[in-house]
């Protein structure tokens, strides 16, 4: 049961062939056998989870059941749950029950999905490793002295270990696309604006997206499908429909033209990860695709105009944490300064309170315009790049990290090493362009991931685009020993 | 651009965030090293180049000035370290 896909169980709960209770037991018992050793999940829901399902039963007795009715799923801790601790893996809100549900939340519990629990993550979404979380690090379930890469370590690590069919995950500079290729899974960072960041902890508001961690793009799409969506309550949602994502995932990839940026290619990159990627390359060819070699030349730029950018904004909004409303108070705080600085200084770990330092500076008086000016400027450029480049195809394909997982505590002391890891992924953040990495073959026996970017609001495009690859290649049924 | 001591006390101020003295020199190191890494935007020609704040563009939405949510403060509360008559509770901070 475990192993079968959204669309197989969908299919299984409608016919009757087993129940939402039956299916949610099994998801709970294999976690409760792996979790140990992978420590995915910071709040497990069981309760709830049985209550959730049981109440899908009786939606899918009455015929009243939609494509998600009953089916287990993780929430990253980043996103509000009435109720249940929200964490974001920080102390800051380790004692923080949300007193409502983000729109993504309510969104999959109408659909009639159960949340078994929410998952480990790096503190406040910054990393990519799961090893900033207060509630410590998440192992790869390929190989437990890697990490599963992060932010959302937990979300991924669970999907690939078949712990449950399908997770939520947030990506502001990779956070989805770079687990995913890691741990061997689909993950996919829709265009900025199409899934409501109400409810959703923020980290950088111009580069935040919530989207999916599934097996398949097939399920991906209807994942995203109960996902996306205009929301009043946050004023960067975009009003516009949703598409019907599944309606054309068969659709022929004849004509396909797709983009391979020849700086992605050189000496930063793993050598057998770039020939994985390059047999994907051939398989789209069969395909009937187009591989074009086209030129961003300001490939170079976006891990540095990031590392401005969304310091800035997290500095901003993390100011929120002060010991006041919610979240860690500092115990006899002698004075309102004091209360502030050490509720945050205790609260934060060393990496969030480095972006914090270094958000302040760039958007302090006389650095403005040095640092934050300059880095939306060069936004402008990278974007233009893209928007430039997708004149002449349809879609950019690339690796989606520079090397295959890396291991606990090797980049741990060395911040740019480990803002480097994402070097292929941020720039569809910082032009706010949709991305999925899916899994395209194996080097040194760990997964590695193709990376695909599309236009704005192009996610039915590049669900497509995976689907169809899946459909000729097992890449991404395999799964990590042990675990089947 | 190298910050020393003064300079991270300066931004830990800023940004009211307590960090131990022995760390200083740790966060001067990181710190150091992040902003020559960014140095790299510098050499950029951005003359004229309009800076992109949001990746669509958008502005503002805005909506009627009408009442539409009801007062959830007391929920709200709840989460809250200290509270009084719908007051947040500090340390006094007017001698």
């Amino acid at each position: 049961m475990h192993q079968k896909t959204l669309v197989e169980l969908a299919a299984g709960l409608r016919d009757g062939q087993f129940s939402s209770e039956e299916l949610t037991r099994t998801c709970l018992e294999r976690l409760r056998r792996f979790d140990a050793g992978l420590n995915s999940f910071i709040t497990v829901t069981e309760t709830e989870s049985l209550v959730q399902a049981q109440a899908a039963d009786t939606r899918i007795r009455a015929g009243e059941a939609g494509p998600l009715t009953g089916i287990p799923y993780a929430h990253k801790d980043i996103f509000c749950t009435r109720g249940v601790r929200t964490s974001c893996g920080s102390r800051m809100l380790d004692n923080f029950i949300a007193p409502y549900d983000a729109t993504v939340t309510r969104k999959l519990h109408e659909a009639g999905m159960v949340m078994l629990g929410k998952t480990n993550m790096d503190e406040f979404a910054m990393g990519s490793s799961n090893e900033t979380s207060w509630y410590g690090p998440v192992r790869n379930p390929w190989n437990p002295e890697r990490v599963p890469g992060g932010s959302s370590g937990g979300s991924a690590a669970s999907v690939a270990a078949r712990l449950v069919p399908a997770s939520t995950g947030t990506d502001t500079g990779g956070s989805i696309r770079q687990p995913a290729a890691l741990c061997g899974i689909t993950g996919l960072k829709p265009t900025y604006g199409r899934v409501s960041r109400y409810g959703m902890i923020a980290f950088a508001s111009s580069l935040d997206q919530g989207g999916t961690f599934t097996r398949s793009a097939e399920d991906a799409a209807l994942l995203l499908a109960a996902m996306a969506g205009f929301d009043t309550r946050d004023s960067t949602s975009v009003e516009r429909p949703v598409d019907d994502y599944t309606a054309t995932l068969d659709d022929p990839l004849k004509g396909l033209r797709i983009g391979v940026p020849m700086e992605y290619f050189d000496t930063g990159l793993d050598a057998a990860v770039g020939a994985a990627i390059e047999a994907a390359l051939a398989e789209y060819r069969k395909l009937g695709a187009e591989v074009i070699e086209i030129s961003l030349p300001n490939t170079h730029l976006s891990v540095p105009a990031y590392y401005v950018v969304a310091p800035a904004e997290c500095s901003s909004n993390l100011s929120r944490f002060d010991g006041v409303r919610f979240g860690y108070r500092v115990a006899d705080p002698q004075d309102l300064q004091d209360l502030y600085e050490r509720s945050r200084g205790e609260g934060f770990g060393a990496e969030v309170k480095r972006r914090i330092l270094i958000g302040t500076y760039a958007l302090s008086a006389g650095y403005y315009d040095a640092y934050y000016l300059k880095a939306q400027q060069v936004r402008r450029l990278i974007r233009e790049e893209f928007m430039h480049a997708f004149e002449d195809v349809d879609v950019i394909m690339g690796p989606t990290t520079p090397s295959t997982a890396f291991r606990l505590g090797e980049k741990a002391d060395d911040p740019v090493s480990m803002y480097l890891s994402d070097i292929y992924t941020i720039a569809a953040n910082l032009a706010g362009l949709p991305g999925m990495s899916i899994p395209v073959g194996f080097a040194d026996g760990m997964p590695v991931g193709l990376h695909v970017v599309g236009n704005y609001f192009a996610e039915a495009r590049l669900l497509n685009t995976a689907h169809r690859y899946q459909q000729v290649t097992d890449w991404h049924t395999h799964c990590p020993t042990g675990y089947e | 651009m190298s910050l020393d001591a003064a300079d991270v006390e300066k931004i830990a101020h800023l940004a009211r965030l307590g960090i131990d003295a022995g760390d200083i020199p740790d966060y001067c190191r990181n710190l150091s090293d992040i902003l020559a890494f960014v140095e790299q935007l510098n050499a950029v020609d951005t003359a004229g180049v309009e800076p992109l704040a949001h990746p669509l563009e958008a502005t503002q939405r805005l909506r009627p000035d009408r009442v539409t949510e009801t007062d959830e403060r007391d929920h709200f509360q709840q989460v809250a370290p200290q509270t009084e008559a719908g007051l947040y509770l500090v340390p006094k901070v007017i001698e």
